[in-house]
């Protein structure tokens, strides 16, 4: 870049590049093609990635509080969870127009509330790093081993029998006297989808986000520049509940049916390890890893299902030995480097001076 | 204490600070007051307590006996983030940079809280341009040499506009020619009306920059004075070279 380059121009460029990413390419693509899928594909392939769809909202919570506020949670699958047993409940016992809508809100806040109450026991009491991975699983395996036991009829909250590993059926979406169902459902789920990923690529570029990128890096200094990082730490673990919340909620009123493994050592594993192999730091990156490696895991339970695990183990393995920023990520940033060039170049500095080539004084 | 009209002269009051750290005394009842717009560089042997002080003005660690007084105002109980907002900055002992964030983002990150969002990008090209970072906004961080990292520190800590400037080992691992850089930066902006607390080994940089020197050895002020007083002082020379 030339010495004499405007500052202001040179951050316009920047922009205009950062626009022409092959992250920003590879989501519009993707959307592009969800928006068509439903009209070349069967009624049951539509409903399958409809399911994909509602399932990938849960790595999109687990990019958000893991890839960008560097906390890494097993609670993400705990409070989708929540949010399907929360949706059902409501609108199992309201019946007017409109319920379930108001159900999708109720479920998405109570993941949310847990989530914060959850964050501020943890964070404000100095809580963290690996220490906020082996609470979260705590709490998710607590809750699966709490809904296990409500088997029994005294186990319900007004019309709602909670079933224990029966499983609780669960209304589906009604916009009006219409249940969403088929293409219908399919389209709700991808605006849910694009419009929760737009509101956090917003918000991981203004002030919030950057805060939250510092912290990730190192909390002890983002506090000295005056960010109280206790309480980001709170806000982002709510927003992340809240949108695993909203996985929970899409995903039992899809199958108009939850039970407890939903948050099971599984259920609470297997995010993280799509998040890992696709690039926890993206949105983009977990939103089509996710997609890619669901469809694999179906096609594998079908197939050859005693080899499923295996394969998405050493996929892990291989993303956690070789491919540190994951699969997905790492393809996106080579794409930037070999087609869309400026903007990431990363290349070494000169210094301004010679490098200190004597040890300094100490007199 | 009403009086916010008449800024009092002192701006900074440690008043019989201790910090114990298991059985260490790090900080052994320490008293230190620094003025506005002063200059003042805290020297001392290894295990003198010097970065301790630092992390207890910064709140980092919480003292067990005394009061600190910032501007007038007791600070024991605030928050470091508060004390971030209320005009204390800190250049670590160790970068505290973010070496994975580019040199621009982590200018932004440090100053975001200070500077409104419309002026964001004139102020960090200013700042960058002040440490002389202003052609590597596009770097990676951990890219940059040691000095230049130590540098773009100082330029985060003044995106704040601090009233008091805290710089642990400004010079650690630079060179003569980039710690006549850092030597000259520091002045500039004491003579801004910053004032500044460094700690430093280099007693070249120290002779080059202060007016006011305070000894610390134990944990405790050894002695006070200027840089001429401080040299000519045979217990001081004894203690802080290990002499006996």
């Amino acid at each position: 870049m030339a010495a004499a380059t405007d500052w202001g121009e040179m951050s316009a460029m920047n922009r205009r590049r950062r626009a022409l990413s092959s992250e920003n390419l590879a989501f519009v693509l993707f959307v592009a093609f969800m928006v068509i899928y439903p009209l070349m594909a069967d009624e049951f392939s539509v409903g399958n990635v409809a399911y994909f769809l509602a399932m990938t909202l849960l790595a999109v919570s687990l990019a958000l509080i893991w890839g960008y506020a560097g906390i890494l949670s097993f609670g993400q699958t705990a409070f989708f969870g929540i949010g399907g047993y929360l949706y059902g409940i409501f609108a199992l016992n309201y019946d007017w127009g409109g319920a379930t809508l108001v159900g999708i809100v109720v479920g998405v806040l109570a993941g949310g509330v847990v989530a914060a109450t959850l964050g501020y026991f943890m964070f404000y009491g100095g809580v963290n790093d690996v220490f906020v991975g082996l609470t979260t699983l705590a709490l998710t395996l607590v809750l699966q081993t709490f809904m296990a036991q409500t088997a029994g009829p005294e186990w319900a909250v007004g019309e709602a029998r909670l079933n224990g590993y029966n499983g609780m059926s669960v209304p589906q979406i009604m916009v009006g006297d219409t249940v969403l169902f088929g293409r219908q459902l399919f389209y709700f789920h991808l605006v849910l989808l694009v419009g929760v990923y737009l509101i956090l690529r917003w918000l991981t570029g203004s002030r919030w986000g950057y805060g939250l990128l510092a912290l990730r890096e190192n909390r002890e200094r983002t506090e000295t520049f005056g960010y109280n990082v206790r309480f980001m730490q709170v806000q982002v673990f709510f927003l992340a509940g809240c949108i695993a919340a909203l996985s929970g909620v899409l995903y039992a009123s899809w199958g108009g049916y939850i039970d407890p493994a939903s948050m099971g050592l599984t259920a609470a594993v297997t995010p993280v390890i799509y998040v890992a192999i696709g690039g926890r730091r993206s949105i983009t990156a977990a939103v089509i890893a996710t997609m890619i490696l669901l469809k694999l895991s179906q096609s594998l339970a079908s197939s050859a299902p005693e080899y499923a695990l295996v394969v998405f183990g050493a996929l892990a393995l291989l993303a956690v030995l070789f491919v540190p920023e994951g699969f997905i990520l790492s393809l996106l940033q080579a794409l930037d480097r070999w087609v869309f060039r400026g903007g990431r170049r990363r290349r070494h500095v000169a210094p301004q001076e010679p490098a200190p080539a004597q040890p300094r004084r100490v007199s | 204490m009403a009086a916010i009209a008449s800024p009092q002269p002192t701006l900074l009051a440690l008043d019989r600070i201790a910090k114990q750290f298991g059985g260490v005394r790090a900080v052994d009842g320490l008293t230190l007051t620094v003025d506005r717009g002063e200059l003042r560089c805290l020297i001392g042997p290894n295990g003198a307590g010097k970065s301790t002080i630092f992390k207890l003005i910064m709140g980092a660690e919480q003292p067990t006996a005394g009061t600190i007084r910032f501007d007038g105002r007791v600070i024991n109980r605030w928050p470091t983030w508060r004390r971030a907002r209320e005009g204390l900055s800190i250049k670590m002992q160790i970068p505290g940079v973010y070496p994975e964030l580019t040199v621009r983002d982590n200018m932004r990150v440090a100053a975001q809280n200070h500077i409104p969002m419309g002026s964001m990008e004139d102020e960090t090209y200013r700042l960058l341009a002040r440490v002389g970072l202003e052609h590597a906004g596009e770097e990676l961080t951990k890219n940059l040499s040691h000095g230049q990292q130590q540098w773009l520190e100082i330029g985060m800590a003044l995106s704040a506009s601090p009233q008091m400037l805290l710089l642990d080992e400004p010079t650690a691992g630079m060179g003569p020619g980039e710690t006549e850089e850092t030597a000259r930066l520091v002045q500039s902006l004491n003579a801004e009306g910053t004032t500044i607390v460094v700690i430093e080994h280099d007693m070249a940089f120290v002779r080059r920059v202060a007016r006011n020197v305070t000894v610390l050895h134990l944990g405790r002020v050894f002695a006070e004075g200027t840089i001429a007083e401080i040299e000519a002082n045979e217990r001081v020379t004894d203690i802080y070279l290990g002499r006996t």
